[in-house]
């Protein structure tokens, strides 16, 4: 049987009071949002933090998929399903809806949040991939204010994130373009298992070439994106032979490693290729903003 | 610390350490053991309780949270000696073999019809796709939650 170590128990009723909580009770305390990533950490005994701070109450201040002057502004609670179910973000953001119907399981995705994604930072965990890929911004605030960070500023590693000793994160803001598009593609062994490798790719268009294109990676290691990548895709007409080119950049740039998942270099050439099938899907969903 | 919340519609409530999951909440404390306890890892859906209405893992989920909210759980699906048509169903089409995972089937397969009275059995695989049968009877399984939705108001005497 798996049980975590014991904790103290508060439970949050706004951001404020979870702020105050987490001021209060220094840096052994934890948030808990869906659970789904930190309770098996403490069941696992990786992680015992001495208090455990629910935000389950916060579900409803921070529960929202909403469009706010050009960008969609998504609340940390948001759960997998809501983003899954998300009309806006299928029509903008598409990258969101093909990752939220392979992350995990239904059930799961009942509970897991974007916000407790983005924070555990697990180095196959799809959300900061789409994140990074779709140039989302996070909000991250403390008792004295709000921080606005890019995914580069956010996500600094492997279960790393810029999230300091009594911050929170609040909001993900994802910028709309016209002439924009977006996919997301994953291969995992299984239904609930992590990604074997999964890739992400935001195209813009204007005028029949590609104005700004932004690529990014899961369960490969290193960099999530993939710079390289974008900025040989930038200023150029999209073709078959690009997106080969794009991919192969980005494939040879990441570090996959060997693991029950799947050889290094099997997982390199699956990162190729997914690559390109979600630069060819982003760029016909473009076209079709576009027309 | 205290805990308190609906279970099949009757309020309960105990004291419990908070890192008490919901899982042994219901079986241990309250002695409900239709939930069962798989994996420990929210990996094979057996021990799927509904929370307000939508199936969730009790084992990767605090009794703490759940307090004050409503649990549903194998034994709150019979009303008044009538099973809950997804039940029928999987004793017509033996939706069963050794049963253990079947109470986070039936569970998962109520909210479905809840919310989708008619799903394709595409929508009734993915529902079930976070639950795990090692009989493994999924084929009869997914006709036993068809059988539900095509006699969503026909109760049966239990």
């Amino acid at each position: 049987m798996q049980v975590p170590s014991p904790f103290e128990y508060e439970r949050a009723t706004s951001v404020e009071h979870a702020l105050e909580l987490l001021a209060r009770l220094g840096p052994d305390a934890r948030l808990l949002a869906g659970g789904h990533s930190l309770l098996p950490m403490m069941k696992l005994r990786l992680a015992s933090p001495e208090y455990l701070i629910d935000i389950d109450p916060l579900a409803g201040e921070l529960g929202y998929v909403r469009e706010q002057d050009g960008e969609v502004r998504i609340g940390a609670m948001t759960r997998h399903r809501e983003l899954l179910e998300s009309e806006l973000l299928a029509r903008r953001v598409a990258i969101f809806t093909d990752a939220e119907r392979v992350i995990a399981d239904p059930v799961v995705r009942n509970r897991g949040t974007i916000g407790g994604a983005l924070c555990q930072a697990d180095p196959a965990e799809d959300l900061s991939a789409v994140c990074a890929a779709a140039d989302a911004r996070v909000v991250v605030r403390g008792r004295d204010g709000e921080r606005v960070l890019d995914m580069r500023a956010f996500h600094r590693g492997a279960y790393e994130t810029a999230v300091e000793d009594g911050e929170m994160v609040t909001e993900i803001r994802v910028p709309l373009h016209p002439g924009a598009g977006s996919a997301y593609e994953k291969v995992e062994r299984r239904v609930g298992d992590w990604a074997v490798v999964a890739a992400g790719a935001a195209v813009r268009l204007s005028d029949g070439t590609i104005e700004h294109a932004a690529i990014a990676l899961a369960a490969v290691g290193g960099d999530v994106t993939s710079p390289a990548a974008a900025e040989a895709l930038a200023g150029r007409p999209p073709s078959e032979e690009l997106f080969a080119e794009a991919a192969g950049i980005a494939a040879a740039g990441c570090s996959p490693v060997t693991d029950q998942r799947g050889s290094a270099e099997y997982k390199r050439h699956v990162a190729a290729e997914l690559t390109l099938r979600a630069l060819r899907r982003a760029t016909a969903r473009a076209l079709r903003e576009e027309s | 610390m205290q805990v308190a919340m609906s279970v099949n519609g009757e309020e309960r409530g105990a004291e419990v350490e908070p890192r008490l999951l919901l899982v042994h909440y219901l079986r241990d404390v309250l002695g409900l053991t239709g939930t069962h306890w798989g994996c420990d890892t929210s990996n094979c859906g057996t021990c799927v309780v509904l929370m307000d209405g939508e199936p969730v893992k009790s084992c990767t989920l605090l009794a703490a949270t759940a307090a004050g909210h409503e649990i549903t759980t194998v034994e709150g699906m019979e009303r008044d000696g009538v099973l809950d048509p997804v039940q029928q169903g999987f004793h017509e089409e033996h939706g069963l073999q050794c049963g253990f995972c079947t109470p986070g089937m039936m569970l998962t397969a109520r909210a479905l019809l809840d919310r989708n009275a008619n799903p394709t059995d595409h929508e009734i695989r993915t529902a079930i796709s976070g639950q795990i049968c090692r009989c493994t009877g999924y084929a009869t399984i997914v006709r036993s939650i068809r059988w539900a939705a095509e006699h969503a108001n026909e109760g049966a005497r239990a």
